[in-house]
C-alpha cells in the first residue's frame, strides 16, 4: 500500500495507478469553508504544490489512505462560490469539476467543504456541483464551533434534501475528520461520473438555487437567535471608521519596528557564524585565489544575504497570522474607499501587502482579483512595495550612515528612516495607480467591491509554523542558487582578468568589473553613483539583494581587505552622506529585479505590461536619486 | 379600469441605509446600476453573495470616507460592499 500511489502527485494525465483501490477526487467549496485546513488534515504531510501548465494558479495535490485501504489522490481547487469562473482560479475549479482539463485526470467523485456555521452559500454551490453529475460528499467542517454556538445541524435531514452523503468534521482536530475518511471509503469503490447537466446559471437559476438552499437549511438547521457574539464585538472596535483605522497603522507600524528590532540577536548571529566561518577558512587556506574565491566569494557572497532571513521571517509571521485570523478582509474593507481615490480595489490590499514579503507572491495573489483592469494596476504597482529584498540594502546604509540615536525618546531615528523609506514606496504606488488610471482607464467606472468577512479564528501555530518553513525553504534555496550563481558571476567579474606584473592600484581596477562598471558610470554619476555602485547593480538585476553582496566583493576586493563583513564600515569611509542618500532612493523604487519582470510577464500574457513597469521604475529611480543627490549637495550633505 | 395601484410598501435601496438599519430584502434591481457591470452580472454576483429576496440584512459597519464600503449582515453571513452596488437591493 505504501506506494500505491507513487506516481499520484505528479499531475500527470492518466487512468488511475492500478493498485488496490486507487481513485481520483478533487476538494471544493467557497473561500474561507477551512477546506485548506480539511486538506492538511486529510494528506498531512503527503502534498506537493506545483503549478498547472501555462498558469500561475498553483495545483496542489496530496494523497489520502483510507482505513479500508483506498488510495486517493485529492486535488485542492481553489475557493469558489459558483462554477461561473470569473478568474483564472476559478476557471481551474471549473475546468477540473467538468472534467475538463487537459492536464488533469477527471475526479472520479467531489469532496464539497462548507463552513458549519455559515451554511448558506456552501449550499447553493453543493446544489451546483451536484449537476457537474460526479459523485459527491458534502463535508460540515468546524462543526464545533457550530455547536458552540448552539446551532443544531440534522445531518440526516441535509443528506435527504440534497441526495448527497453528509459528515461532520472539526479538520482542526486529531480524530476530527474520523467520519470523512469512513465516507470515502464508501464513495471510492464507486466511481463513474454521470451525465454532467452542467451549464452557465442564468440568475434566475441562481436565485431558484439560493431559495432551495435556504429551505434545506430552515428544515434540517436549527440557529440561535443570537449568532457569534465575539466576532460582532471585535469588529465594532476593528471595523469602527476612526479606532478601526488607527489600529491598523498601528499593527502596520508594529509590524514594521519588529522586522527592524526582534531580528537583530540572530542576525547578529549569523553574521558572528559566517565572519568565524570566513576567518577560519582564511587561516586554512594559502593566500591567493582560491583563498579569495571561497572567503569573498562563497562565504562572503551566501553569508550577506542569509544573514537578512529573520527579518523576513518575521513579516511573514505577521502577514500569516493576520491571514488566519480572518483580519485581512477586515484590511481591505477599511482600505477600500482609502485605496479606492487613488484608482485601486480594495481587495489590492491583501496581494500589496503580501508584495512588503515578496512581490512574486503578491504579484501572484492578484488572481483573487476578478476584474482584469483592478488585477492590472495592482500588478503594476505591486514592486513599489518595500519587498524583504530591499530590506538588506536599506539595513546597510542606514546602518552605516544614519546615527543610531532616539527621536522624543521613543523611536529610533533608524528604524523612523526605515519607516519612512516605505512610506515612500506606499506613496510612490498610490500615485502611480492614480497616474493609471487616469492614463488608461479615464473613462471606465471602477468594478465594484464585494467581499465576505468571515468569523475571527485564533490562528492554528502548526499551519502558521508550516507556511513559515516553506518561505525559509524558498529563501535559502534562492541564496544557494540563483545568488550564489550570480555572487560567483561578480567574484569573476572582479578578479579577473588579473592585475599586470607591477600594477600599483588595487586589482580590482584591472577587472572586467570596473570596465562594465565604467562604461555605465557617466549615465549614473549625475545621480551621485561611483563606479562601484553602478558595478554592483548589474548582478541586482537576479536579485535585489545580491546588490549588498556585490558591494562587498567590490569593495573588499579592492582593498584587498579580507573582512567582507566591514562592508558598513568601509561605505562609510568611501561615500558622501548625498550617494547614500541617492542611493536609498534608488532602491525605493529599484526596477532591476528580473523574476518580477518575469512574473508580471507571465501573469499578465504580454511583453508590454512587462516593458511598461520597468520602464516607469527606471524612470522613477532615476529622478528619485537624482532629486535626493542634489537636494542633499545643496544642504551640504556632499 | 381605474388605477389599482399594489399595496404600497416603503422599499429602500439599501445603499441608503445607515448602520443600524435591519431589514428584508424585497427585491433586486440591478437595471441601470452604476457598477460598470452588466445588470444580469451584477444580479449574479449579488445573488451568489446571499443576497436574494426574502432575506434578511442588518448594516454593522461603514467606512471613514463617504460613509463608504458597508459590512452588511446577510442572515447569518457578513459582506462588505460599496453603496453603489447596494443600491441594487431594495429593502423594507
Amino acid at each position: 500500500m505504501a506506494d500505491c500511489c507513487s506516481e499520484a502527485l505528479t499531475g500527470e494525465a492518466g487512468p488511475a495507478p492500478a493498485g488496490l483501490g486507487s481513485c481520483n477526487a478533487a476538494l471544493v467549496g467557497t473561500p474561507n469553508s477551512g477546506k485548506t485546513s480539511l486538506f492538511n488534515a486529510l494528506t498531512g504531510s503527503r502534498q506537493k504544490v506545483a503549478n498547472y501548465p501555462g498558469v500561475t494558479v498553483e495545483r496542489i495535490a496530496g494523497v489520502v489512505h483510507t482505513p479500508a485501504g483506498h488510495c486517493i489522490r485529492l486535488i485542492d481547487l481553489p475557493g469558489t462560490y459558483s462554477l461561473r469562473a470569473r478568474s483564472p482560479d476559478e476557471e481551474i475549479t471549473r475546468d477540473v469539476v467538468l472534467g475538463k482539463l487537459a492536464s488533469e485526470t477527471a475526479p472520479d467523485f467531489l469532496v464539497c467543504v462548507a463552513d458549519s456555521t455559515n451554511l448558506r452559500l456552501a449550499l447553493r454551490l453543493a446544489l451546483e456541483l451536484k449537476r457537474a453529475g460526479r459523485p459527491m460528499m458534502l463535508v460540515l467542517n468546524m462543526h464545533d464551533i457550530a455547536r458552540r454556538r448552539g446551532m443544531e445541524i440534522d445531518a440526516a435531514k441535509l443528506s435527504e434534501m440534497l441526495g448527497v452523503p453528509v459528515v461532520t468534521a472539526v479538520s482542526v482536530r486529531k480524530g476530527g475528520i474520523a467520519d470523512v475518511l469512513v465516507e470515502l471509503d464508501r464513495l471510492a469503490p464507486q466511481g463513474g461520473a454521470g451525465e454532467s447537466t452542467w451549464r452557465t446559471p442564468s440568475a434566475a437559476e441562481l436565485r431558484a438555487d439560493q431559495r432551495r438552499a435556504d429551505d434545506i437549511i430552515r428544515a434540517a438547521v436549527k440557529t440561535p437567535p443570537a449568532p457569534d457574539t465575539l466576532t460582532s464585538r471585535l469588529d465594532r472596535v476593528l471595523l469602527h471608521p476612526v479606532a478601526g483605522l488607527a489600529i491598523l497603522f498601528a499593527v502596520l507600524f508594529v509590524m514594521f519596528q519588529a522586522v527592524f528590532t526582534w531580528a537583530r540577536p540572530l542576525m547578529v548571529l549569523i553574521q558572528g557564524g559566517f565572519d568565524w566561518l570566513g576567518a577560519s577558512t582564511h587561516a586554512m587556506l594559502p593566500a591567493g585565489l582560491l583563498q579569495s574565491f571561497i572567503e569573498n566569494g562563497v562565504i562572503g557572497g551566501v553569508g550577506s544575504v542569509v544573514v537578512f532571513l529573520p527579518q523576513i521571517l518575521i513579516l511573514f509571521l505577521f502577514i500569516l497570522l493576520l491571514e488566519d485570523l480572518g483580519y485581512m478582509a477586515r484590511a481591505a474593507f477599511l482600505m477600500d474607499k482609502i485605496m479606492g481615490g487613488a484608482g485601486l480595489h480594495g481587495r489590492a490590499f491583501i496581494p500589496l501587502l503580501s508584495s512588503f514579503a515578496c512581490a512574486i507572491p503578491g504579484i501572484m495573489s492578484t488572481r483573487v482579483i476578478d476584474n482584469k483592469r483592478d488585477r492590472l494596476t495592482t500588478i503594476l504597482v505591486a514592486p513599489l512595495m518595500t519587498c524583504s529584498a530591499r530590506i538588506p540594502v536599506y539595513t546597510l546604509i542606514i546602518a552605516a550612515f544614519i546615527p543610531d540615536t532616539a527621536v522624543w525618546g521613543l523611536f529610533s531615528l533608524q528604524g523612523l528612516v526605515m519607516f519612512g523609506l516605505y512610506g515612500a514606496g506606499i506613496l510612490s504606488a498610490l500615485g502611480v495607480s492614480a497616474a493609471a488610471k487616469f492614463v488608461f482607464w479615464r473613462n471606465e467606472p471602477s468594478p465594484p467591491f464585494m467581499l465576505e468577512l468571515p468569523d475571527y479564528k485564533l490562528p492554528r501555530l502548526k499551519s502558521v509554523g508550516l507556511g513559515l518553513v516553506t518561505r525559509a525553504k524558498a529563501f535559502l534555496y534562492r541564496a544557494g542558487t540563483t545568488i550564489f550563481a550570480m555572487m560567483m558571476m561578480v567574484w569573476l567579474l572582479a578578479s579577473f582578468p588579473r592585475p599586470p606584473a607591477g600594477a600599483t592600484g588595487p586589482a580590482i581596477d584591472y577587472s572586467l568589473a570596473a570596465m562594465v562598471g565604467k562604461l555605465i558610470h557617466p549615465l549614473l554619476a549625475p545621480v551621485g553613483f561611483n563606479w562601484q555602485i553602478s558595478v554592483a547593480l548589474i548582478p541586482g538585476m537576479a536579485a535585489r539583494e545580491v546588490a549588498v553582496a556585490a558591494l562587498g566583493t567590490v569593495y573588499s576586493i579592492a582593498g584587498g581587505s579580507d573582512a567582507a563583513s566591514a562592508i558598513g564600515s568601509r561605505l562609510a569611509g568611501q561615500w558622501s552622506l548625498a550617494t547614500a542618500l541617492a542611493f536609498l532612493a534608488w532602491y525605493i523604487f529599484a526596477p532591476q529585479c528580473a523574476s518580477t519582470l518575469a512574473v508580471i510577464r507571465r501573469e499578465t500574457g504580454s511583453w508590454k505590461w512587462m516593458w511598461v513597469t520597468f520602464g516607469y521604475m527606471l524612470a522613477l529611480a532615476y529622478i528619485a536619486a537624482f532629486a535626493a543627490y542634489h537636494i542633499a549637495v545643496a544642504l551640504g550633505a556632499g | 379600469m381605474l388605477r389599482e395601484s399594489p399595496p404600497v410598501v416603503a422599499r429602500s435601496p439599501l445603499g441608503h441605509a445607515r448602520p443600524g438599519f435591519r431589514g428584508r430584502i424585497d427585491a433586486i434591481h440591478t437595471a441601470g446600476n452604476g457598477s460598470g457591470l452588466p445588470a444580469d452580472e451584477l444580479e449574479r454576483r449579488l445573488i451568489e453573495l446571499g443576497f436574494v429576496e426574502g432575506a434578511s440584512v442588518e448594516i454593522l459597519h461603514e467606512g471613514i470616507i463617504g460613509r463608504d464600503p458597508i459590512a452588511v449582515r446577510v442572515d447569518n453571513a457578513t459582506v462588505a460592499l460599496r453603496r453603489r452596488e447596494a443600491m441594487a437591493i431594495l429593502v423594507v
